[in-house]
């Protein structure tokens, strides 16, 4: 190993040096010296000369010097030559630099060769980096090599072609024939090597899938084969037998049987088989069972019923790898929610490794635990999962914030047990993430409560005390604001059957409203809010009617427009519109979801329209106006 | 896979096996990038993580992370298992080996790799067969005179 030497030497010398300036000098003169040597025709250490480039390359130098330097030592006649050559060129060259045609012909030559370890280089070398140029000059070769006897030759020559396929994929007809010859060999590496090129083969062209459909039973045996046989120690990882070559036939066998009954027919026993038989404890077996439970569930559905169990046992039993699973792209969260439709005991099985999940401290692990509960979700389960999604949003990251709030409303909409849980769950959300749901939340909360006759008491306490809590999650005070504002007598009368009752004043219940209008923490929209609700409450109470008069004045001078305006309306309802204002501010009636205000966050004040139609007064035309442009009542 | 990469738990780069074409400025800047992720990953994270488009695939074995990147459609399971199986090669051929052997013999942690992936996929999947390819491989290296005639083309394996 004495050659080495100088490379070691130059290699502790770099490692030796105390800081970046230091190293950067060192490698500053080695550099100079191998461009020196490169430049003389020096026949001895030239191959080492390379081999220091590289390394100082992989310490982060440039080393575009060495490029041609590789070109002359792979057309050497040395194999320790070629050897370093070759290695310089993957590592120095890509197919956008220039020199890398040059060495086509050497690769070309190479690939002839009469010693076997030289034309391994050539073909390693051309899998890595050749163009698509190089591939397809040197492709007959290759489907020549794919031919020969040498197995040691065709499982390199079978990935090489894999590489020409990817970079030509119309070059894919030329080694169709040979691919599925490869398939009786009993060589394990080329075997291996025919699945990936068959595989590559099928995935670029639909013709070709439609004609490998007729391996299929061919592959089954050789899996068979690899399931059922007894040890193999050449082959044997942890129990199972080569899982790398059973895990690229089960990949092939999806594709295959995708959308066909034939092949997808030909292939249940096996699954089955593989799925019995795999010892799935360490991760070569487990290797093995997730691409077979990913094919089970890319082939048909009434075959997929028979593997549920085995499924959702392999989900569930990896624990934070389950995100690997709904990571595919081809796992549809619907094949999901059909399994859990038909077993539905298996999510309470689970919910301990789903709830770990949404704990996990890898944000792409509760990313995918989020999508997965939420697609677990069923009207058995509903009380006991959103107990842990309303604890997830509460701690989750903030960028899954919003998913995981809308998620939570779409799930208490479709399975919510009472109306009551189904606000107290938005009140929840609104109160741990209410800056980070849909503009649509407030208006459809707001619709919920009024459909929710028997809970409008119920849901002004919470709101009112919500609203004394804590005024910065605008959304929560708009809903706050609005029910206090039309519900306020109920407030007032202290009466409720479902919660506490508060005793509160007037003067409370206005501190809090006009407390919402000053602060600073108030947006325009929620301080509109505001406004209304005081506004609303001159007939709901009785003792301080003209405190809201002066606070309707006050804000007549507002800067704020839409506010002013406001102020201004309600002003003249106080004076010159007196006699009406009681009608005005009544009880808004059902909030029909399907009414032409209610989308898109507007709502039409109900009674002001329908006194649209009578009155001709100004005021409250603009009223009505005004209204169809922003929520608010 | 797209590449795979080994570096130290101080984010020093010891070997980077690219097969998809990229430029020098990429792939420095797609290395730190990725290690400056790796390395903040705490122990009892999984071994998987999503970064940019790609699925990565990452192990540490003693101050060495072995980190590959694959595709969509490729098995994270199994590539942990072709991570192990080229430590148990680098392994076997060293003798015991550790991050100096890595360092000092870069070029033969290559060739053994050169020797067990090709294109990115297994070529070998037995482990012997590999290492008898590379045993070979360096007698080629150490016997050779300019004739090759005394060395027929022979199937070893």
């Amino acid at each position: 190993m004495s050659p080495s030497v100088r490379l070691q030497e130059m290699i502790r010398v770099i490692r030796s040096a105390r800081t970046q300036c230091e190293e950067r000098g060192v490698i500053q003169r080695e550099c100079a010296a191998i461009r020196a040597q490169f430049r003389q025709a020096d026949n001895v250490g030239r191959s080492h000369n390379l081999a220091k480039l590289l390394y100082v390359h992989m310490l982060g130098y440039p080393a575009h010097f060495g490029q041609m330097e590789c070109v002359r030592l792979i057309a050497s006649p040395r194999y320790s030559e070629k050897r370093v050559g070759y290695l310089g060129a993957m590592m120095l060259l890509d197919e956008k630099q220039d020199a890398s045609l040059l060495i086509t012909n050497s690769i070309k030559n190479d690939l002839s060769h009469s010693n076997q370890y030289v034309q391994s280089l050539a073909l390693c070398t051309l899998a890595c980096m050749g163009s698509a140029e190089m591939c397809r000059d040197l492709a007959p070769e290759i489907d020549r090599l794919l031919r020969t006897s040498n197995s040691y030759i065709k499982k390199k020559a079978a990935l090489c072609a894999v590489h020409i396929v990817r970079k030509v994929p119309e070059l894919g007809e030329l080694f169709t024939t040979a691919a599925h010859s490869l398939l009786s060999e009993k060589n394990h590496g080329v075997l291996h090597g025919a699945v990936v090129l068959i595989t590559e083969l099928c995935e670029q062209n639909p013709e070709s899938l439609a004609q490998f459909r007729k391996v299929v039973p061919e592959l089954v045996h050789i899996m068979k084969g690899l399931v059922m046989s007894g040890y193999s120690p050449e082959h044997n990882v942890a129990g199972i037998s080569d899982p790398f070559l059973q895990v690229r036939i089960l990949r092939l066998l999806r594709i295959l049987g995708r959308n066909n009954d034939t092949a997808s027919d030909a292939m249940n026993d096996l699954l089955a088989q593989v799925a019995t038989n795999t010892d799935s404890s360490k991760t070569a077996g487990s290797a093995v069972l997730y691409e077979t439970v990913l094919t089970i569930m890319d082939i048909k559905f009434h075959v997929t019923h028979y593997f549920f169990p085995l499924v959702l046992s392999f989900i569930f039993g990896f624990n934070s790898c389950v995100v690997l699973f709904i990571r595919r792209s081809y796992i549809s969260m619907m094949s999901l929610q059909k399994i859990v439709q038909t077993d539905h005991n298996a999510v309470q099985r689970h919910r301990g490794t789903i709830v770990d999940c949404l704990k996990d401290p890898d944000a792409s692990v509760k990313r995918r635990a989020l999508e997965l509960s939420l697609a677990l979700v069923s009207a058995v389960n509903i009380r006991s999962m959103m107990k842990e999604l309303l604890l997830f949003l509460s701690s989750c990251p903030p960028e899954l914030r919003a998913q995981a709030a809308s998620g939570i409303f779409s799930a208490a909409e479709r399975y919510a047990p009472s109306q009551r849980w189904h606000i107290d769950t938005i009140l929840h959300v609104l109160t741990t993430a209410g800056a980070d749901v849909r503009d649509e939340t407030v208006p459809n909360l707001i619709q919920l409560i009024t459909t929710a006759n028997e809970l409008h008491s119920y849901t002004v306490h919470k709101l009112y005390r919500a609203l004394v809590a804590d005024i910065s999650q605008q959304s929560l005070v708009q809903v706050a604001c609005w029910c206090v504002g039309e519900y306020g007598d109920l407030l007032l009368r202290a009466e409720c059957d479902d919660t506490e009752p508060v005793q509160v004043t007037e003067d409370d219940v206005l501190d809090a409203l006009e407390t919402v209008l000053q602060s600073h923490m108030s947006s325009p929209a929620t301080r509109g809010f505001a406004l209304t609700a005081t506004m609303k409450l001159s007939t709901r109470i009785t003792h301080n009617v003209d405190r809201i008069r002066s606070i309707v004045s006050i804000y007549g001078s507002c800067i704020d427009l839409e506010l002013q305006q406001r102020a201004v309306e309600y002003n003249a309802l106080f004076k010159k519109y007196d006699h009406m204002r009681a009608a005005v501010l009544e009880r808004m009636p059902v909030i029909d979801k399907t009414s032409p205000g209610h989308s898109k966050g507007e709502m039409t004040a109900g009674p002001v329209q329908e006194r649209d139609q009578t009155q001709k007064q100004p005021a409250v035309e603009t009223v009505s106006q005004e209204s169809t442009n922003q929520v608010r009542v | 896979m797209q590449f795979m990469l080994l570096f130290s738990r101080q984010g020093k780069l010891r070997l980077q096996k690219w097969y998809v074409p990229l430029s020098d400025k990429e792939k420095k800047k797609i290395t730190r990038e990725l290690v400056q992720t790796v390395l903040a990953r705490k122990p009892k994270m999984c071994s998987f993580l999503e970064w940019r488009d790609l699925k990565i695939v990452y192990k540490r074995y003693a101050s060495l992370y072995f980190c590959c990147a694959i595709e969509d459609q490729d098995n994270e399971l199994i590539t942990l298992e072709i991570i192990h199986r080229y430590v148990e090669l680098l392994d076997k051929y060293f003798g015991s080996v550790c991050e100096l052997d890595i360092i000092f013999n870069f070029e033969k942690a290559y060739f053994i790799l050169d020797e067990f992936l090709l294109g990115g996929e297994a070529q070998e999947t037995s482990k012997k067969n590999v290492l008898k390819a590379i045993e070979q491989a360096d007698l080629l290296q150490e016997n050779q005179s300019e004739d090759w005639g005394g060395l027929a083309a022979e199937e070893v394996l």
